[in-house]
């Protein structure tokens, strides 16, 4: 029954999304607006149409219908609750419903904002969202359908259908194969939400940018309503990347948080060029230039957007051949070319009608200074997108398979990423349209001599890797001139008004928002270059074999084996759990206890470290292997990462960041002004659309 | 006059973005292709590393084969690890016309006429090796045919449905 419902409202929401795209289409063609309404109410209609198919998949996972592949795969009896309910993400068709589940709630939200002077783009906004949906409930409608049941059929043996064969019964499996134990992770169960909300929301942008192409409006109307789509999308995306980069570090067990390999790269490419998109935006509100290029970023981010989201979730990425086994992979492909080629299309039908409003006049002015922050996210996303599908090219051109490893990325995004923090100290103090060394010198002294003092005690203090130092000057003086620019602009405010520093710091950034808050992402940037510095350059390791009583010292801490245990927990694990103290110059720590998890419903094991967390360092201890019965003697790895910590406190202050960022502004009068020209340039191109 | 003046400028003013945006184009390029070429790592089987043994010592070879079971050797106290792999096809293409990933791991490990390379890890032994896995291994191969591996990454078909990063089977 359960199943039939949800298959049936994923039919109907298929359908009412195809009427949605013809009845808009009607409406742009007769210029009736009673037309686009209509596909306005019908887009609305799929969010509770598939809102009852999450609901009937969840049921199922939690009612335990074995009998239901989807449920079999991804759930067992021995699951909490909790991750019963989030298993709708924990394989390909449940996760795909959840994205399609999700466009349904931003496509319905977009739609429902005031579109008095923008009618002309709503159409095509229904459009594109409404195909981008169409493709993905295709795809689980004929490929992936989270409904299909085992049935027993006289004659043929067991089969996976999603309508009862003839003279089919039922299979009732007793208990399902259960979520892979890796994903058993707070970190991973809110990461793949985050993931795909910011994959998700980053269509609205591209929707809008579309029907700006469409519609031939030159302006940048469609940019400024969708700038607060694109923050939070960028928001949303920087929350998955390092929330999967937490659970890499906690659950994997290998000291690190990020390998290069081709899923997070997937995720990572359209982040690059959502952040290159975020930073090129404000040339064309503030300049009126870049249009094409912002167009490109767009229609690039969609396109990567799409392609992540096959690669995440569908486990074909380790080999290229793998595309051609499962029909969705060849059909993700055939959709991402097509929208590609038909964005582009537009653009060059539009090309001439968006040259830019002005030119650059000088090397050090902010846009010129933006535009080299887009070359390097570009680079970067071109580093990092050859790196992934150079075993397909070599393997094209040579017959060879070649591959590139970690080193290749660091090697080669590391330049990239320092100029991109050199860039983060220098751009703030630049001017829009003018500026010069002088101008920029007597800005940048006080923080860059701040950054010089800090080099030197970094020197004096013994530090000698060069990438070390570099990096740490680098981010230091992008840190100090952030900083300097509050002090800057609360002291004037002081002054001004009077008011106490803390309130006049307060002041500034409630009004201007968007800057500061900028700035603040900046500064958890800051943090995080901080935190990648400390583990790439100075992590140390040791390993060794110990039995009760003896000790391991790693960077000025003693590690001291005290027991271990084997034991059986009610949720189906076997652990294996080893005590041990840890002090460091004589001072006792405390306890830690890494452990290993065997999982008896997947029969896999799984390795836990034992964490000690300060923002100073992390000590990072993996049992590796022990003698059950006889000596008692266990193996242990110890990691030392240094300032690893503010990674994840850079990420916090990313999200506090860009919600101020985001924040609405109160300040009306500059609404009004927008506004009139806004309406004026509407008029204009409604009398040229008619 | 005035005009062509600011013209001149304009056109001079924007030759200098275009000469800054190539080099840095110029300088990504390069940065690329020389570290394509320093961190390049060959995919081969197992066969083709018997093949040709002697022109691949000590270049970066990505190999994958199916472990074992009963070669595995674990020194807790040095953490090395060895075991043997027999010969699986590289591509998946083939590895699917024989039937599946997990039945060519079978097949191979049963097969006691299927070439097979000695392998030595050092480090922490991964969870899932065990018979009958897919051991995808980046190393060098030294002069005694014995191949010195950096890196152990390690694919068990049955259990990987879900799409996991590669580095969940690292250690």
């Amino acid at each position: 029954m359960l199943p039939n419902i949800g298959f049936g409202s994923l039919v109907i929401t298929l359908i009412v999304s195809l009427y949605a795209i013809v009845s808009a289409l009607i409406g742009v063609k007769k210029n009736l607006y009673k037309y686009v309404e209509s596909a306005r109410r019908a887009l609305l209609l799929s969010f509770p149409l598939i809102t009852l198919t999450a609901l009937c998949i969840i049921i199922l996972l939690v009612n335990q219908n074995y009998e239901v592949q989807y449920v079999y795969n991804v759930t067992s009896s021995t699951m909490p609750l909790y991750l019963k309910i989030t298993a709708l993400w924990g394989g390909q068709a449940g996760s795909l419903v959840f994205w399609a589940w999700l466009m349904s709630i931003f496509a319905s939200a977009v739609t429902l904002r005031r579109w008095d002077r923008d009618l002309d783009m709503l159409p095509w906004v229904i459009i594109v969202t409404s195909v981008t949906l169409v493709f993905f409930l295709a795809m689980i409608i004929a490929f992936e359908n989270p409904f299909v049941r085992f049935w027993s059929v006289p004659g043929h043996g067991e089969m996976v259908a999603m309508f009862q064969p003839q003279g089919g019964r039922l299979i009732h499996p007793m208990d399902g194969r259960g979520l892979n134990p890796l994903l058993r992770h707070p970190g991973m169960i809110i990461h793949p939400p985050m993931l795909y909300l910011g994959f998700v929301s980053f269509v609205i942008p591209y929707a809008f940018g579309m029907s700006a192409l469409i519609t031939g409006r030159k302006d940048d109307r469609w940019i400024r309503l969708t700038r607060r789509w694109t923050l939070v999308a960028w928001m949303f995306l920087s929350i998955g990347l390092i929330l999967g980069s937490r659970w890499a570090y906690d659950v994997l067990g290998w000291g690190g948080y990020w390998a290069w390999d081709p899923v997070e790269n997937a995720a990572l490419l359209p982040w690059l060029s959502g952040t290159a998109f975020l930073h090129s935006v404000m040339i064309q509100e503030k300049r009126g230039l870049f249009k094409r290029w912002n167009m490109i970023l767009v229609i690039l981010t969609y396109s990567l957007v799409i392609f992540g989201t096959f690669l995440t979730r569908s486990g074909v990425l380790s080999s290229v051949h793998a595309f051609a086994q499962s029909a969705i992979g060849p059909m993700f492909f055939i959709y991402i070319g097509v929208t590609f080629i038909i964005s582009l299309a537009f653009l060059i039908k539009r090309w001439d009608d968006l040259h830019s409003e002005g030119i650059m006049t000088s090397l050090l002015s902010r846009e010129s200074l933006f535009l080299v922050n887009n070359l390097l996210f570009i680079g970067i996303l071109i580093v990092v997108f050859w790196g992934t599908v150079y075993p397909l090219i070599s393997e094209l051109l040579t017959g060879q398979k070649v591959t590139v490893g970690p080193p290749f990325y660091t090697s080669t995004t590391g330049p990239l990423f320092a100029a991109l923090l050199l860039l983060m100290g220098v751009a703030p103090l630049s001017a829009w349209g003018h500026s010069t060394w002088k101008t920029l010198g007597k800005a940048i002294w006080i923080p860059g001599l701040a950054s010089l003092i800090l080099l030197i005690i970094l020197i004096v203090s013994g530090v000698r890797s060069v990438g070390a130092l570099i990096g740490m000057t680098l981010s230091s003086l992008a840190a100090f001139v952030t900083i300097h620019e509050f002090w800057r602009g609360a002291v004037a405010r002081h002054k001004r008004s009077g008011e106490n520093y803390l309130v006049a710091l307060w002041k500034l950034t409630a009004r201007n928002r968007r800057r500061y808050g900028g700035y603040i992402i900046h500064l958890s940037v800051v943090l995080m270059a901080l935190g990648i510095l400390g583990i790439e350059v100075f992590q140390t390791e040791t390993q060794g074999r110990l039995t009760p009583g003896q000790s391991l010292s790693l960077a000025g801490y003693t590690i001291t084996y005290k027991n271990l245990d084997v034991f059986d927990v009610a949720d189906g694990r076997n652990v294996a759990r080893a005590v041990l103290s840890v002090s460091k110059n004589g001072k006792n720590l405390g306890e830690l206890y890494p452990r290993r998890d065997f999982y008896y419903d997947s029969q896999q094991p799984m390795t836990i470290p034992g964490l000690r967390s300060t923002i100073e360092d992390d000590l990072y201890i993996v049992l590796v292997n022990w003698e059950q019965i006889s000596s008692q003697g266990a193996t242990f790895k110890v990691f030392h990462n240094p300032l690893v910590n503010w990674l994840w406190i850079g990420g916090f202050l990313l999200v506090i960041g860009s919600f101020i960022a985001a924040w609405p502004t109160p300040e009306k009068d500059v609404e009004m002004i927008t506004k009139k020209v806004m309406n004026r340039e509407y008029g204009k191109l409604a009398s040229k659309s008619s | 006059m005035q005009v062509t003046d600011q013209k001149l400028v304009r056109k001079g003013s924007q030759k200098k973005f275009i000469f800054g945006g190539i080099l840095i184009i110029a300088a990504i390029v390069l940065l690329i292709i020389t570290n394509t070429k320093a961190g390049a790592q060959y995919f081969l089987t197992v066969d083709e590393i018997k093949d040709r043994q002697n022109e691949i010592i000590g270049k970066d070879i990505r190999v994958s084969g199916a472990v074992l079971g009963d070669t595995i050797e674990y020194d807790t106290h040095n953490l090395i690890l060895q075991f043997d792999v027999a010969h699986v096809p590289g591509d998946n293409k083939e590895i699917d016309a024989q039937g599946g990933l997990a039945l060519v791991l079978h097949q191979a490990v049963m097969n006691p006429e299927a070439n097979r390379l000695h392998v030595v890890y050092e480090g922490v032994m991964p969870d899932l090796l065990q018979n009958e896995a897919q051991a995808i291994m980046t190393g060098k191969i030294g002069e005694d045919g014995v191949f010195h591996a950096s890196e152990l990454l390690l694919k068990c078909p049955t259990k990987y449905e879900e799409a996991l990063p590669e580095q969940s089977a690292q250690s």
